[in-house]
């Protein structure tokens, strides 16, 4: 008698341990996608920071200065103050890059110009960061999503009030063809 | 006088400015000037003997949407070259505020340089011209043009200084005349739109919710509808079942049709909910003499002569358009009094007086200059 009262506590016990852990595995999932998105944020505003600098430097003929400008001024603001979504704005951004960039002989036309290698250079590697930075972010939100959807987890609410984490999509290679593989222009 | 002309957008796709642009050239050749236009286009696009193209304009994002723009140093030696072969009196240049062969070109001239400015541009995106590089070519002009008073209100008050409004023209003789499209107007009468389909400023989703109102009162009425993109299926389900077979969808059509569309028509609707600087296709529609129904926007307030030349309602509001556009389908001597007074107002958009206009500005900013020259500034460009 006494040994199933032990029995039962010990169950319940354990079944309590296993539940508060993997409770705590969602918790950390989901700081962890705060984190992770956090970094996305940064790196997009490394990106457009070394991109605005790219617009004002005078390197560049006014035209493709102001094309950058307009798609850096995009990024500002989000549809609360009447701009466009996060997601488009950026891949806005990339797409303005990528022409700039794609120019034939674009590089060939700024090298030797003070500062032009630095800032190029500043910019591409500002644009890899977004790259790994969503990448990571991705992975992240894939994980947590899945966690979620655990019958255990869905059945006792592990969850709480956490709500699902989002994939944020957009255009972030600077070449031309979509392949994810590398943003560096090659 | 020699005139270059400086277009920011591809000479292949059809566009307000381009075709002012078109008009203008054509009317000062015609008054014996010499006129080259510099302009993207396809190579392979046949152009007029007075444009030279400037190659192809890159598809980028720009303020929102997908703009065909030049930009970058081969389009910078190529406005050079241009400029340098031309031996202009005076530069014109359309839109500098945009990236584009005309801010390029300003950038890279010096002399006697106009501006014309088309859209009025909200103030944040106007920001953008303080710049350095941008604001040293817009610095260069001389005397500025707005082609409407939104648009000069755009220019005083977020880039300074002041412009002289002269407004777009229209080719009144080219739409004067033309047969309707067979079976138009009808006995019910017809209601007519032209203007991109997808492009919510257009305002045709107001215009078919008043058919929406109009059509069941009006059993032979119908709705004319021409402009280019968008998905037929997707308008034709903003109308109820019952009334889909009265909508007619045209698609884009030739500068021939758009005349005889117009001449189709009892009624012709710019339900426009803003963004239009003057209004070319309410103009064009007052020259072939069709009674308009427009939403009482700025540019078209002033175009109708504040209602004189055609009728307003409350922009974007249906139910309105609805009760103007029927009045006028049941008052046939309202319709002919009103297609007299468009034909009147419209007279003075005519090119022929807006190219003299345009004309003495150039007359004005030539007084004691030189010709256009390459400056200097954009010269460290290989």
């Amino acid at each position: 008698m006494i040994t199933d009262i032990v029995i039962v506590v010990a169950v319940a016990l354990l079944i309590g341990v296993y539940v508060s852990w993997r409770a705590g595995r969602i918790d950390r999932l989901h700081a962890r996608v705060e984190m992770a998105r956090a970094a996305v944020d940064i790196t997009l505003l490394r990106r457009s920071s070394a991109a605005s600098e790219l617009a004002t430097s005078g390197l560049l003929d006014p035209a493709t200065s102001l094309l950058l400008g307009a798609a850096v001024h995009g990024t500002r603001g989000g549809p609360a103050d009447g701009g466009r979504p996060r997601d488009l704005a950026e891949s806005d951004l990339t797409r303005a890059l990528r022409a700039a960039f794609s120019q034939p002989d674009f590089r060939a036309s700024l090298s030797g110009k003070d500062g032009a290698d630095e800032l190029l250079a500043e910019v591409e590697a500002a644009a890899h960061q977004v790259f790994l930075a969503r990448k990571f972010y991705n992975d992240m939100v894939a994980v947590t999503r899945d966690a979620r959807r655990r019958p255990l987890v869905r059945v006792l609410h592990l969850s709480g009030n956490a709500r699902a984490p989002e994939f944020f999509e957009m255009e972030d290679s600077l070449i031309a063809d979509k392949s994810s593989a590398s943003p560096l222009p090659g | 006088m020699r005139i270059g002309i400086a277009c920011p957008y591809s000479w292949d796709v059809p566009g307000g400015v381009q075709q002012h642009i078109r008009d203008l050239a054509e009317e000062l050749i015609f008054e014996g000037h010499e006129v080259s236009v510099i302009s993207p286009a396809d190579d392979d696009t046949p152009l007029p003997p007075y444009v030279v193209g400037a190659g192809r304009a890159v598809p980028v994002p720009y303020n929102g949407s997908v703009a065909r723009l030049s930009f970058g140093f081969l389009s910078v030696n190529r406005v050079r070259r241009w400029l340098k072969e031309g031996g202009f009196d005076v530069l014109h240049v359309h839109e500098p505020e945009i990236p584009s062969l005309s801010l390029l070109a300003c950038w890279v001239a010096s002399g006697p340089i106009v501006a014309t400015v088309h859209t009025s541009i909200p103030r944040s995106r106007i920001l953008l011209v303080t710049y350095p590089v941008v604001r040293t070519g817009l610095e260069k002009i001389n005397g500025r043009i707005a082609v409407s008073e939104a648009a000069r209100t755009t220019l005083v008050e977020h880039i300074g200084g002041d412009a002289v409004v002269i407004p777009n023209g229209v080719a009144t003789r080219r739409y004067r005349k033309a047969d309707p499209l067979p079976g138009w107007p009808g006995p019910g009468g017809a209601i007519g739109f032209l203007g991109r389909l997808d492009e919510s400023r257009k305002g045709l989703s107001v215009l078919l919710k008043a058919f929406e109102i109009l059509g069941p009162q009006r059993p032979g009425l119908r709705l004319l509808v021409a402009g280019p993109a968008g998905d037929a299926d997707e308008v034709l389900h903003k109308v109820p079942a019952e009334l889909r077979a009265r909508v007619v969808l045209l698609g884009q059509v030739s500068e021939e049709d758009k005349v005889r569309v117009l001449h189709s028509v009892d009624v012709f609707c710019s339900p426009n909910t803003g963004g239009e600087s003057f209004g070319i296709v309410t103009a064009e529609a007052m020259a072939a003499g069709v009674p308009i129904v427009a939403s009482d926007i700025d540019a078209f307030r002033q175009l109708l002569r504040g209602g004189k030349a055609g009728e307003l309602f409350a922009t974007g509001d249906a139910a309105d358009l609805a009760r103007a556009a029927g009045g006028l389908l049941d008052n046939p001597t309202r319709r002919a009094e009103l297609s007299a007074a468009a034909l009147a107002a419209v007279a003075d958009y005519d090119w022929s007086v807006v190219a003299r206009d345009v004309l003495r500005v150039y007359e004005t900013v030539v007084l004691g200059s030189t010709q256009v020259k390459v400056a200097a500034a954009g010269s460290d460009f290989p």
